[in-house]
């Protein structure tokens, strides 16, 4: 039956300052879920995806399927043994505009299972798209890193907002 | 330029809200034909199912089941998923009408669970049918399916119960689901 509060902030940020990286670390292995939400308010280039890893792991121990419209046709991409997962679909390249991502890690914290990450990807007047990630360790997560470029030198916005929520399962 | 690194602390104050846990169903060594959470309180506004699963056989579809009615004529599903090379979309009102999402088979990638989150919306209401949606895949480093779905159920009873099962075979060892209750 009911356990009380279930959904509670783990932390939340806004940027002061244009950032090339928003990191959360030192993660609770106390919930069952993370999702974690962002509200971009812009960005140094266009046309990059929104990408992230965990644990700070740069190895190639992440793949993909996505699913994604940006208005003239809906597409479903993959990628497979990539250094990196990301919200929005092949055709999403991050707009200097604002846009909206989520992202849901499940059963993040159990060390059975690989770990599959729910994301979305949505940009006003633009697209929007979703993506099943695989993050093939059987680690628990204890640190998200999101990012842009691969050498992670494009910025994030000032007045960007990450918030990081964790979900506790009775 | 600088990296911002946030500490997530577990003692970040807690909030009370209104989205509650209600019940946690895993499977155990052997697997399982299904999972059911009954006698599902009547006391929120909205449901949310959250798991990761998958299956024992050589099918990928996972059905959900309200009320315990099998009939599939009771059920309506529309969905709009991709397979890594294209995006289709699936209208289902008979055998496959119960559809929620795509598992991992019993030869995929070892240790690879498909994810759903589940909403069962305005769930108590008597006035009108129940309008089930679903987000979730699952991916397996060189093959899998992202996948949104929206059932109805042709149906104006209160939902008491609901069963998430594989189209065949079982769920397997480690499959885990949660019901969720979000007060309105």
């Amino acid at each position: 039956m009911a356990a009380g509060s279930t959904y509670t902030p783990i932390a939340t940020t806004t940027l002061g300052s244009a950032q090339t990286t928003i990191s959360f670390t030192s993660i609770s292995g106390s919930y069952t879920d993370l999702v974690l939400v962002l509200n971009i308010a812009g960005v140094s280039n266009a046309g990059e995806l929104l990408r992230f890893q965990v644990n700070s792991d740069t190895g190639s121990n992440y793949s993909a399927t996505s699913l994604a419209n940006d208005g003239n046709t809906a597409a479903s991409g993959r990628i497979s043994g990539s250094t990196w997962a990301y919200f929005g679909g092949d055709n999403q390249g991050v707009k200097t505009g604002t846009s909206l991502a989520t992202a849901q890690f499940m059963n993040y914290s159990n060390a059975t299972t690989y770990k599959t990450v729910l994301t979305r990807f949505n940009q006003a007047a633009d697209s929007v798209g979703s993506v099943v990630n695989l993050w093939r360790s059987t680690s628990a997560i204890t640190s998200i890193q999101v990012f842009l470029n691969t050498a992670k030198t494009y910025t994030f916005s000032s007045g960007t907002t990450a918030t990081l929520y964790g979900i506790q399962a009775a | 330029m600088g990296i911002l690194g946030i500490y997530a602390s577990a003692n970040y104050p807690r909030v009370t809200n209104s989205y509650e846990s209600i019940s946690t169903v895993t499977v155990g060594s052997g697997g399982a034909a299904s999972i059911s959470f009954s006698s599902i309180p009547s006391t929120y506004k909205q449901l949310q199912v959250r798991g990761i699963g998958r299956t024992t056989s050589s099918s990928n579809p996972i059905f959900i089941q309200l009320n315990s009615d099998t009939t599939t004529s009771n059920y309506y599903s529309h969905a709009l998923y991709g397979n890594g090379s294209a995006a289709y979309a699936q209208a289902e009102g008979s055998t496959y009408s119960q559809y929620v999402n795509y598992f991992p088979i019993s030869t995929d990638t070892a240790s690879a669970f498909g994810a759903v989150v589940i909403d069962v919306l305005d769930y108590q209401n008597t006035n009108k049918y129940k309008t089930v949606r679903a987000l979730g895949g699952f991916d397996k480093n060189g093959g899998g399916f992202a996948w949104f779905n929206s059932t109805l159920w042709k149906n104006t009873n209160a939902i008491t119960n609901i069963t998430i099962q594989p189209y065949s075979g079982n769920l397997a060892e480690y499959s885990s689901f949660a019901l969720y209750g979000i007060k309105g």
